[in-house]
């Protein structure tokens, strides 16, 4: 079996926080447990000043596993409003990153 | 996980709960007769998948433990939150009794219809209301009408339609289609669409477009995720959008860089509108709005210069001090560049298939309702008489004439208010204080809603519990598609949906007979003329785009002879033209060309005022998690976002002492409230940011404390009676002043 992650172009994540609401939902996370968290990164650029977004999985994801099963793409991914995540083994994600820009893969489990 | 049991009911988000002007298409997971998931429905062209936090949320929100799912009768004085559970029979039998004899005794105009955000309650209330005989719809304390109106008003008056940025959201096959062109450049004016669904406009459409190439123009006072990525940053004064509008018109006009093809053969004005632009050179325009000339030039020239582009402006131009003359500049820039109705420019949004399920404008009411019942109510619609373009334009009642009204009790007393899913005091009213003390002297007061919040419990004497989305039927047709919500399962505890209630009280109230038994037929009847029905939209998996060739659909109508009654070409308005000089604002009594006007307080207008309030403080910026006051209970959201949090400089943070995340007073000469410091670069060292409509549903609900809405309204620092010369826009709700102070315990 393939090892299997999340490949995130950060780029485009908007922090709208959808990623995180859908896995509270699937998995009916309650007091704060959830899979993805999105960080704000503010940085200051020589002529101004830049926001951006990064999403990070947490202990607690383990890739929608039980909704994977039913050929369903994990919840985050589904609905991410930005379209920026990507579900499958590590190797294709990797490949496909080759032609990201700034972008991350996690391989939480 | 069981999930092959569930059902899956396919439905359009679109009421309180999803949290936002709506249009997505969802999945409803159904198991035993409850919702366990909503997701977004990857077949539906609008948002193809997706869904924000807030429609994700719905479970947590339905299945909430502080839900009203009972009718409530108030027991003790307003305010003491003393309920008792009380039967629908009786709820209605109270309240009919209630209003006949206001109507009786002082005349159906005295029972106002409050409502809240544009969702799919307009339908339901204006059907109630005209049911009763009053002409007094109204969003109570939205000062200057401040959302979407005056934009609306400025595209009516110049070219009789209503335009939007065309992301292809009009096409069934959406980017695919071969009609279809991206705009080079988008111009994202006062607004910052990752965080919500404004004006039917699904925010992260934008993010479509700039994957697939459109660059962007971003016009806002904050450093924003946009703004990192845009190719011109306008970081101007709040307030100060008019005279950037009129620069940037100036620079297009004195270049040469207007489409001359376009403005000769369609436009209306232009000469006039050539005259009035010299009074604003873009250095003029850095002088009063900070923004360096150059830039503004830049920002012209490439808009110009990259044909097709689209603006997709935000409420913030509304409330600029008049804010339909801000639209009308704005409107100005697609129009003499030939961007309008053309692929990837501003393209002219129209209902789909000619539905009309929420009535805009004065034009709709009149065929809906008649326009010998919306002419005789017009004559006691209050505001309407002080204002033609609201007459002209609006059925609604002007929300700054109708404080006064209330306090005065002129021309006629206010005596009852039906308030429906509306948050007056903790969020809607620019001086919620004024609103609180003036209705809780009304006789009688029903609220329609979900939750408790500062307005059912300051006001209710009645409380109706309303459905969720996910528990009842409805119907849009806010621009496209036409689409249904499905009510996938029974309604929580005994809460109706919004039509239910409102037509089993349009029977009783009614001065002549109701010819609708059901709702259903009700909608089907609205369905009609795009040639449909409930069940049909239902069977094709609850939406549908007008065919080819229908008026409902672009491009270049203007050329085919879509857009005008008698079906000649050209646009819907007195002139057939574009009208650059407005000919409807003439009629209206207001100046028909564009002109800048200087926010009422601030260095400018109140030079020493602004000495002791020195930062610029905009109210509203928007969370992507909350809509409006709504959803601060729901924990999987509120985790997100748990503090209200004002948005400070860094250097100016350091000047008075104030670190992150700390607790700071924000104070201006109308009041005082609580946020916690967000200290950071993407702030301007002058200007403070802070969300609108926050309050405590944790805390004690009851008044004085009112969930703590006094201390984290910044509404509590606005003031209503600022409208502009048209009674559109003009109140202080993003250029306002303030000082920061850490509160010291
Ligand atoms: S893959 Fe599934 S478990 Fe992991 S973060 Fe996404 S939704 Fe949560
Ligand atoms: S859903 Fe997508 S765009 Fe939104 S915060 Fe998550 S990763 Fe970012
Ligand atoms: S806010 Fe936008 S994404 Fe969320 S439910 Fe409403 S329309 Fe859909």
């Amino acid at each position: 079996m393939p090892r299997n992650g999340l490949l995130i172009q950060y780029d485009w994540c908007t922090g709208c926080h959808a990623c995180e609401v859908a896995c509270k939902q699937e998995h009916n996370f309650t007091g704060g447990m959830v899979g993805i968290k999105v960080h704000e990164l503010v940085t200051v650029g020589p002529d101004k000043v830049h926001t951006d977004f990064i999403p990070v999985t947490t202990r607690f994801c383990d890739l929608c596993a039980e909704r994977v099963k039913g050929g369903e793409q994990p919840a985050c991914v589904k609905h991410c409003q930005a379209t920026c995540m990507m579900y499958g083994p590590v190797a294709t994600l990797a490949k496909a990153m080759e032609k990201q820009p700034r972008s991350s893969i996690y391989a939480p489990k | 996980m069981a999930k092959s049991k569930e059902e899956k009911v396919l439905s359009t988000l679109w009421s309180a709960g999803c949290g936002s002007h709506g249009g997505c298409g969802c999945e409803i997971f159904v198991k035993d007769g409850k919702v366990t998931r909503v997701e977004g429905d990857p077949n539906h062209p609008f948002n193809q998948g997706r869904l924000c936090a807030k429609g994700l949320a719905l479970p947590q929100y339905m299945y909430h433990p502080d839900r009203v799912t009972h009718p409530l009768k108030r027991v003790g004085e307003r305010g003491e939150g003393k309920w008792k559970q009380i039967t629908w029979d009786e709820a209605y039998d109270t309240i009919e009794t209630k209003l006949k004899d206001i109507r009786s005794k002082y005349g159906a105009e005295s029972v106002i219809f409050c409502q809240g955000t544009g969702r799919d309650i307009g339908g339901a209330i204006t059907f109630l209301m005209y049911a009763y005989g009053s002409p007094n719809w109204v969003q109570v304390g939205l000062a200057g009408h401040a959302c979407y109106t005056p934009r609306l008003g400025a595209m009516y008056a110049t070219h009789g339609h209503y335009a939007v940025a065309d992301c292809s959201q009009f096409l069934e096959k959406r980017f695919e289609d071969p009609e279809y062109v991206l705009p080079k450049y988008i111009i994202i004016w006062a607004q910052n669409p990752s965080a919500g669904c404004h004006d039917g406009f699904y925010g992260h459409w934008i993010i479509d477009c700039m994957k697939r190439g459109s660059k962007l123009i971003v016009i806002d006072p904050r450093s924003t995720w946009f703004s990192s990525r845009a190719e011109v940053h306008i970081q101007n004064r709040p307030g100060t959008d008019g005279i950037i509008a009129l620069a940037m018109l100036n620079v297009i006009i004195n270049e040469g860089l207007y489409d001359k093809e376009f403005v000769k053969k369609w436009c209306y004005g232009f000469e006039e509108l050539k005259k009035r632009v010299q009074e604003y050179p873009p250095e003029k325009a850095e002088e009063i709005s900070w923004v360096p000339a150059d830039l503004i030039r830049k920002a012209a020239r490439l808009y110009a210069n990259n044909k097709p582009s689209a603006i997709q402006w935000g409420e913030p131009v509304d409330a600029m001090p008049a804010g339909s003359v801000v639209s009308q500049a704005i409107n100005h820039l697609w129009a003499i560049t030939g961007n309008i109705d053309n692929p990837g420019g501003n393209v002219i949004a129209r209902n789909s298939h000619g539905v009309t399920t929420y009535p805009f404008s004065s034009a709709e009411l009149t065929e809906l309702y008649g326009a010998d019942l919306v002419k005789r109510l017009n004559e006691k619609r209050i505001g309407a008489n002080d204002y033609p373009m609201i007459k002209g334009f609006r059925g609604w009642v002007q929300p700054d004439v109708l404080i006064e009204q209330m306090e005065t009790g002129k021309p006629y007393p206010v005596k009852a208010a039906w308030i429906q899913t509306s948050n007056i005091i903790g969020g809607q009213a620019a001086d919620p204080r004024r609103h609180y003390n003036a209705m809780k002297k009304l006789d009688f007061i029903v609220c329609v809603d979900i939750f408790q919040n500062p307005t059912t419990m300051a006001l209710a004497d009645i409380f109706l519990p309303v459905c969720t989305i996910c528990e009842r039927d409805s119907f849009r047709s806010w621009w496209q598609p036409l689409g249904v919500s499905v009510k996938a399962v029974d309604e929580v505890g005994e809460s109706k949906s919004d039509w239910d209630i409102n037509l089993e009280m349009a029977k009783r109230l009614a001065t002549t007979p109701i010819k609708f038994n059901t709702v259903r037929e009700i909608f089907d009847d609205r369905l009609k003329v795009g040639n449909t029905n409930f069940e049909k939209l239902k069977a094709k998996g609850g939406w549908e785009f007008p065919p080819k060739g229908d008026k409902t659909r672009p491009y270049y109508r203007y050329e085919k002879g879509l857009l005008r009654a008698d079906g000649k070409p050209g646009f819907d308005t007195p002139t057939g033209k574009v009208e650059l000089y407005a000919k409807r604002f003439e009629e209206w009594g207001l100046d028909p060309l564009p002109y800048y006007e200087e926010p009422k307080e601030g260095p400018v207008s109140t030079p020493d005022l602004f000495k002791k309030y020195p930062l610029i403080l905009t109210t509203g910026r928007r969370s992507p998690v909350f809509f409006h006051s709504e959803h601060r209970m729901v924990p999987w959201l509120r985790e997100l976002d748990p503090d209200p949090v004002i948005e400070i400089n860094d250097k100016t943070a350091a000047d008075i002492g104030v670190a992150n995340g700390e607790w700071v007073y924000v104070e201006n000469p109308r009041g005082k409230i609580k946020m916690r410091a967000k200290v950071t670069p993407t702030s301007h060292p002058k200007v403070v940011t802070v969300p609108h409509a926050w309050w405590l549903p944790e805390t004690d609900g009851k008044a004085p404390n009112l969930f703590s809405t006094w201390d984290h309204n910044v509404n509590n620092l606005t003031s209503m009676g600022n409208q502009g010369k048209s009674g559109f826009g003009g109140t202080n709700l993003r250029s306002n002043i303030c000082r920061v102070a850490k509160i010291k315990d």
